[in-house]
């Protein structure tokens, strides 16, 4: 029978996730505003505006790796 | 709740139902680690359609309006017109003998219009009380996020002429 996981994964995997959905949230929020310079007229922040949301993405799917590979070790 | 047979097996449909509570959370956890993940690409991707957006829109043509003539507007005078169509207004004010500001009456707050306070020398937005500078349409008060678009004005002889905006 599989072993249930341990409680330090579980708190680790629920880390992870937590920082992925607030990092998400700051992603969602950097969309907005950049849409709004955008429409504004004001485009100089676009593209650092792009770097640091594809910034952000890469760290959600390095921790996104990090909860797939935890899940499967603690198997 | 499942019972035990009275031998301490498990109960038939427990060999037959494969899916294992705690198999399930780990498995709920990946897909949700997943689904915020494609969401945080689909995020990263819309911000690299405004930067194609961007790079491919074309520069605006500004037409050449004559504003008002130099005499016309007294000083802490103000005269509203529209630039560059007819559906933007604007409103130029003149600080001093010599110099005249204009900027579109737009706030870049929630899009009221703003007017000239002669006693506060400042261009003030009724709605949500926000203030800009008279001198170059900066934000000194109030929520509007950016300055105020400024409508660039060129001397032609006793005419000022609108020429560019500048947001």
């Amino acid at each position: 029978m599989r072993s249930t996981p341990p409680h330090q994964a579980l708190v680790a995997i629920d880390g992870a996730l937590s920082l992925i959905a607030v990092l998400l949230i700051v992603q969602m929020w950097l969309l907005s505003a950049t849409l709004e310079s955008f429409l504004g007229g004001h485009y100089a922040v676009v593209v650092p505006a792009a770097a640091v949301s594809f910034v952000l993405c890469a760290v959600c799917v390095v921790l996104s790796a990090f909860v797939r590979n935890a899940g499967r070790q603690d198997r | 709740m499942t019972r035990k047979k009275p031998d301490g097996s498990e109960p038939l449909w427990r060999d037959e139902f494969s899916v294992r509570a705690e198999d399930e959370r780990l498995v709920t956890r990946r897909q949700f680690a997943k689904f915020l993940t494609l969401t945080s690409v689909a995020m990263a991707a819309g911000n690299l359609w405004i930067v194609v957006r961007a790079w491919l829109r074309k520069a605006p043509e500004y037409p050449r309006v004559t504003v008002a003539s130099i005499g016309e507007v007294p000083i802490g005078g103000v005269k509203l017109f529209n630039y560059p169509t007819p559906n933007d207004p604007c409103l130029l004010v003149r600080t001093d003998e010599q110099t005249h500001v204009a900027y579109s009456q737009v706030c870049t707050h929630l899009s009221c219009a703003v007017f000239f306070n002669g006693e506060s020398e400042r261009l003030e937005c009724p709605c949500h009380r926000g203030s800009f500078s008279v001198a170059d349409g900066s934000v000194i008060a109030g929520p509007p996020p950016r300055r105020l678009s400024r409508v660039v004005l060129e001397r032609r002889g006793s005419e000022l002429v609108a020429v560019r905006m500048e947001v």
